[in-house]
């Protein structure tokens, strides 16, 4: 029932337009990568600093100067450019990244999001999130509508450490794709199969459901 | 007249030593064990890299066979067991670290559950920042990143145009550590690729800059319209060897 990963990639691909430099969080945002539009050129943000990112290096070509983010080998494409830290969060925190696309644990709705720390788990460090959610223009958060156990992970309040406030503007989940407004959440579309009823369900966050919700269409 | 010529000879060499040392401006060492010297306990370093992308490991390996403990260590990341900072972390070297992601280091999170381990945790952009503010001379500065987080907590807020902004300070260190891909004698560095990130702005941060480099040139041969880092940030330089280089996660197509 709903999306699987890559069915949240491939709807989240509709939010690019031409010429859009773009930061893809690690997991699902990173998959968005696999479904660009043919034709349209969108460069891809690494914030240890590449804007360019290419595919996977073939096996043979593999060079350990050249990472993503996430500390895995990459490429760069033609017309690729790499600089220093400092230049990169200037990029992002002085508005030139057009669009952020991450993963959260919980959102809510009012735009708060909560993805980098879980009390009594091991705390890893929020990386260059809380700079991207707090800077980019447009931030999209590609996550499940529910934990593993079943619970909304979209709420009215976060009860996990924020990552930043009044940041998200849209959430693409499995089950549907909402807006953040003054009012709550706004149910825009549904995934193939899923009733509005289940998304009610699924929602803990004040949620705004208004006429027909049309299915996603990937 | 003999005597003349020998003593013309010896005025030559001394005057060739002279410009060669004005030419080497004293800046280049043998190697890292010469580089570090003057590193004591308790001193705060800063180390260039991301994950283990652009690390000083030959630097690293000297302090790791020093006696130098308690350090405060300014770095991305933390290493992984056994390589990169995880060998400081394994012989118990450093008191804290200032960093913005430290996973992938089982050590480190049993030194940080032991409380024998301190860290600061910084968003990354804010971390680079504070790097380069402490280089360029700027106490403070504002930042969206971590407002209304626990980030914030104890920092000045302030609205500008509209929307809030935290206050955070400079960083600096006794001695920076960075590693590039190619140096001159003056200490011009040039980086390769992604393993730039953090070594550019931390070469201008330290009260001593060491850069260990790949390759070491004689002034003149880098093309200074390609110069990263200006030779001024840096005090010390040598070339570097037997790099491992280790990729933490290679993927492939």
């Amino acid at each position: 029932m709903g999306l699987d990963k890559n069915g949240i990639a491939k709807r989240i691909a509709r939010e690019l337009h031409d010429g859009y430099y773009v930061n893809l969080g690690i997991g699902i945002p990173t998959l968005v990568a696999n479904y660009i539009p043919a034709g349209m050129q969108i460069v891809l943000q690494s914030e240890n600093g590449l804007l360019g990112i290419g595919p996977f290096p073939a096996p043979d070509a593999l060079d350990p100067d050249l990472i993503n983010a996430g500390k895995q080998t990459i490429t760069a494409v033609p017309g690729a450019a790499f600089f220093d830290s400092a230049a990169s969060f200037a990029m992002i925190r002085g508005g030139h990244i057009d669009l952020t696309v991450l993963g959260a644990f919980e959102v809510s709705d009012t735009g708060d999001i909560a993805s980098w720390k879980i009390p009594g788990k091991l705390v890893k460090g929020m990386g260059g999130a809380m700079d991207l959610v707090a800077s980019a223009k447009n931030i999209i958060v590609a996550m499940m509508h529910t934990n593993p156990q079943g619970e909304s992970k979209l709420l009215k309040k976060c009860s996990l450490p924020l990552t930043g406030v009044s940041v998200v503007k849209r959430i693409v989940t499995d089950l549907a794709v909402l807006d953040v407004t003054p009012r709550g959440f706004k149910l825009l579309e549904r995934a193939p199969g899923v009733s509005v009823q289940e998304i009610i369900n699924a929602t803990e966050g004040r949620l705004i459901v208004e006429g027909e919700i049309p299915e996603i269409g990937i | 007249m003999k005597e003349l010529f020998a003593n013309l000879l010896i005025l030559f060499r001394i005057s060739i030593n002279l410009w060669e040392i004005l030419l080497t401006m004293n800046k280049v060492v043998k190697n890292a064990l010469e580089a570090i010297h003057g590193i004591e306990s308790n001193m705060t370093l800063m180390l260039g890299g991301f994950g283990l992308c652009g690390i000083p490991e030959n630097c690293i390996a000297a302090l790791a066979a020093s006696d130098v403990t308690g350090l405060t260590c300014i770095s991305n990341n933390a290493g992984v067991d056994g390589f990169g900072l995880g060998m400081l972390l394994r012989r118990h070297q450093i008191r804290k670290m200032i960093s913005s992601y430290v996973g992938e280091n089982k050590e480190f999170e049993r030194q940080l559950l032991s409380g024998e381990l301190e860290v600061e945790l910084t968003p990354q952009g804010t971390l680079a920042e504070r790097i380069r503010a402490g280089g360029a001379g700027i106490p403070a500065f504002f930042v969206p990143a971590g407002y209304g987080t626990e980030v914030a907590l104890g920092k000045p807020v302030r609205d500008f145009d509209g929307k809030m902004y935290l206050e955070e300070h400079w960083l600096k260190a006794d001695f920076a550590i960075v590693k590039a891909w190619k140096g001159d004698t003056h200490g011009n560095l040039v980086y390769r690729f992604t393993a730039n990130n953090f070594n550019q702005a931390m070469a201008t941060a330290g009260k001593i800059t060491i850069a260990e480099v790949e390759e070491l040139v004689p002034a003149g041969e880098l093309d200074p319209n390609y110069i990263h880092t200006p030779g001024v940030f840096v005090q010390r330089i040598f070339q570097g060897t037997s790099y491992e280089k280790r990729v933490e996660f290679a993927t492939t197509s």
